[in-house]
């Protein structure tokens, strides 16, 4: 690296963490849930370029897609079905806001004191690990006396940080993966039982009569899939 | 380079703001976006790790995060949606038919 | 990894195959109010209980415990720990089935949400890495909000389901923030390196503040005191049943990894978190147990009991010995034995929708259903630890354990909070007995009185004949113990 890049990063970096900074707490300020969901998107974007300078490729590219392609539609689309608009003008703040900065400030404080040298785990300069795929396979090897014996060897690769990320997570992280496929499913279920539009005894006596007819024509054609 | 020390700082305040948010806004929907703001803080922390490491562990631990993020803000505004249909109010305050 | 690897994971493939098929009977033409929806859940829970037997047999022979990148574990430890999750999933099925009736909401996403629970704490019990761990905890708990909720047309109990959730989240999020500075300090995530890792370190600031912070979200997980405030308020707004999923199976799962990460990962810290942990037992004892005392409603009663349940079965984790592990063990199984047993009977009471809430309700139930008062009697004694039932021998196992240790002071706590707890028991007790009244009617269907009779046999039998048991805990918590032991040169 020569001497006009040696210091790019740091500088993206003040300059993206001071945004995602600015932005989240923009987050917390904003009266209206629409703003705080279009600061929290500006927050995840600056997040995605900091995993990129940590040679973090992929996840950077599942934080747009899934944060801001996914969660931020979806927070957005809860916010206009629920037409903010008509709720009453309520207080930003609750009552217990002294006691939210101070659990922040004292939390922050904690967490902060932890940042310093030679609290962690030495650091491994070894940075090509990140985008190394390992494949093993049998092989004789020659022992120190002479014999052959047959042993896992491991042979080490350098590819693409996406590559490497997807063979950890398709053969170490396997059975976790697919957890995570059954935590989808049951957000899925819970999603549509939670948020079904059902009518309960006393409702039915006061909705408009077309939406019952309609409820009833729906439930006609379940009945007669299922029949 | 920045160091694993900034991000870790970096991390921590974002984790505070949201912390703060959770506790001090009343509006259901801008809690849920504090929540999701903590857990990226968290994902910060894993990334820098796991880059001083040179492990992928850590890497993969924030895509797991991140998607457990994204099913618990499905069924975090689903919840929403029905107090909203019950109450026509989505503030934490007005939630009080228990009595604690 | 190879083909025989799946053996390990088998009874979990078979119940995720079964709840995912749940959710498909219906719509093949399975009609009738979907009454069989109980026996096909009863059917799957039975073959993954088999399965259980099967591949723990299987895996004996085999020379490694943990499998898929060491990341899944089917040790003596993991086996007791399924086998108690399927029984009490099993019995909240059979509960369930008057709830259901009454609401007519599907039972069929219903039971398939609770096999979902029972996956993520089978996976959980299993993990030995704390990225499977968290997968398998958070599946449960996501699982957990939704039931909470399920009452949707009562507001109380979308109410529950949204402070479980939020609360839920956050306490997540600390959790997680905790996992990741375990990792930045110890450089992996998986137990036994982490325990390697600390077995060279003397103190450290940033892994002490990870573990409290891990530690806090699984107290959340196990209600005790700092974090507990939303206990009572979830228990009384969510259905009935699901409330005693919630105050038995989610909470014995969430003990089960509490027991398996402080034991078998960070035990080398004892030191350090112990005394913080000390502090969490003896407040959770007191405020529990003084709080149940002014409760009329008796699913916040049971709340604030379990919180303070919470605090005793700490005393398990925190003395680190033989005795503890031992007693965690037993004490979860007994806990959950008369909790289930408390709330069958509850739900035979029945009083417009909510059922048998009020203590009053109790009033005279002598004179209505002697023996189901007999029951609740014993389900009662066994809570509060006394001795003809199995409640004794839990607790004994835990303070005998925390005295071991050198913490007799908690234990005195520990044995004077039994006593106030037994005040707000016999407040029951003297509401069957002593009183007039028929504020509820006792309506038991066949499930009802299956699970409480169940729960009733076993709490007598245990608490009369408990060697066979002692011996199974024994061989249980062997392995987590031998790494306890191993490093702290066999205190």
């Amino acid at each position: 690296m020569d001497e006009l890049t040696q210091g790019m990063p740091l500088v993206v970096f003040l300059i993206i963490g001071t945004i995602a900074v600015a932005s989240s707490i923009l987050v917390v300020a904003m009266r209206n849930p629409v703003h705080s969901a279009l600061f929290l998107l500006l927050t995840f974007l600056c997040v995605a370029v900091l995993f990129v300078i940590r040679e973090a490729e992929f996840v950077a590219a599942v934080q747009v897609l899934v944060y801001a392609g996914g969660i931020m539609v979806l927070f957005l689309f809860v916010v206009m079905l629920i037409n903010v608009r008509h709720l009453p003008e309520e207080r930003v703040m609750s009552r217990f806001w002294k006691g939210g900065f101070a659990v922040g400030l004292g939390i922050f404080i904690l967490f902060a004191a932890l940042v310093r040298p030679g609290v962690y785990h030495d650091p491994n300069p070894n940075t090509k690990e990140l985008r190394t795929v390992r494949t093993y396979r049998m092989r004789n090897v020659r022992q120190a006396d002479g014999t052959v014996i047959r042993k896992r060897v491991a042979r080490p690769r350098v590819v693409g940080n996406s590559e490497a990320v997807g063979m950890m997570l398709y053969r170490d992280y396997l059975v976790p993966f697919e957890v995570i496929s059954l935590f989808l499913l049951v957000a899925m279920i819970g999603a549509i039982i939670i948020g079904k539009r059902e009518l309960s005894a006393d409702e039915e006596e006061t909705t408009p009569a077309f939406i019952l007819e309609r409820t009833e024509t729906e439930r006609e054609v379940k009945e007669s899939f299922s029949a | 380079m920045p160091s694993t020390e900034a991000y870790l700082m970096l991390s921590a305040t974002l984790f505070a703001i949201g912390l703060v948010g959770v506790v001090v806004r009343r509006n259901m929907i801008t809690v849920l976006m504090c929540v999701e703001l903590m857990l990226n803080a968290v994902n910060i922390n894993l990334v820098a790790f796991s880059h001083r490491l040179a492990s992928l562990e850590g890497q993969i631990f924030a895509i797991f995060v991140i998607a457990i993020a994204a099913g618990e803000a499905a069924v975090g505004l689903a919840i929403i949606i029905q107090l909203y249909r019950a109450k026509s109010s989505i503030n934490v305050d007005e939630a009080r038919t228990l009595n604690g | 990894m190879t083909w025989s690897d799946t053996v390990f994971l088998l009874p979990e493939i078979i119940l995720t195959l079964g709840a995912s098929a749940l959710l498909f009977v219906p719509l093949i033409g399975e009609r009738g109010a979907g009454r069989s929806a109980k026996w096909w859940t009863l059917v799957i829970l039975g073959i993954t209980a088999a399965s259980v037997i099967v591949s723990s047999n299987a895996v004996v022979g085999m020379t490694q415990t943990a499998t898929f990148a060491a990341m899944f574990a089917l040790d003596s430890f993991a086996i007791f720990f399924k086998l108690l999750f399927l029984f009490a999933i099993a019995m909240v099925v059979l509960m369930s089935e008057d709830f259901l009736r009454e609401s007519r909401y599907s039972p069929w996403e219903y039971y398939s949400l609770l096999a979902f629970a029972l996956c993520g704490m089978m996976f959980m019990v299993s993990g030995v890495h704390l990225i499977s761990i968290y997968v398998g905890l958070e599946l449960m708990s996501l699982s957990s909000y939704i039931l909470a909720g399920y009452y949707k047309n009562e507001q109380k109990s979308t109410e529950a389901a949204m402070k479980y959730f939020i609360l839920g989240a956050v306490s997540s999020a600390i959790l997680l923030y905790g996992i990741s500075l375990i990792y930045g300090v110890c450089g992996s995530l998986n137990l036994a390196d982490i325990d390697r890792a600390m077995s060279t370190m003397i103190t450290n600031d940033a892994l002490m503040v990870g573990i409290m912070l891990l530690g806090a979200g699984l107290c959340f997980k196990i209600a005790a005191v700092p974090f507990h405030v939303w206990t009572p308020d979830v228990y009384e707004g969510a259905p009935t049943p699901i409330t005693a999923f919630l105050s038995t199976a989610s909470k014995a799962a969430a003990f089960s990894i509490f027991a398996r990460i402080f034991y078998s990962g960070l035990h080398h810290f004892q030191l350090d978190w112990s005394s913080v942990l000390a502090t969490v037992s003896a407040l959770s004892m007191i405020v529990g147990n003084l709080a149940a005392i002014t409760q009329n409603n008796l699913k916040r009663m049971l709340a604030y009991s379990s919180i303070a349940h919470a605090g005793y079965a700490l005393l398990g984790i925190i003395s680190l010995n033989a005795m503890g592990i031992r007693g965690v063990l037993l004490y979860t199984l007994v806990y959950v034995l008369a909790n289930l047993g408390i709330w069958a009977v509850i739900l035979m009471l029945r009083r417009h929708e909510y059922a048998g809430e009020q203590v009053d309700d109790f009033d005279g139930l002598y004179r209505r259903a002697p023996f189901w008062a007999f029951a609740m009697v014993v389900f009662l004694l066994s809570l509060g630890g006394i001795p003809p039932t199995a409640g004794f021998i839990g607790k004994y196992f835990l303070f005998a354990a925390a005295v071991q240790s050198g913490f007799g002071w908690l234990a005195i706590i520990a044995v004077l909070m039994s006593a106030v707890s037994m005040f707000y028991y016999l407040r029951i007790v003297v509401a069957m007995y002593l009183k007039e009244g028929a504020a509820a009617e006792v309506s038991a269907s066949g499930s009802l009185r299956f699970v409480a009779a169940v729960c009733l046999a076993a709490t007598l039998f245990l608490g009369v004949l408990p060697r066979p048991l002692i011996d199974q805990v024994t061989y249980s918590s062997r392995r987590l113990l031998v790494r306890a032991l191993q490093a702290d040169g066999g205190r």
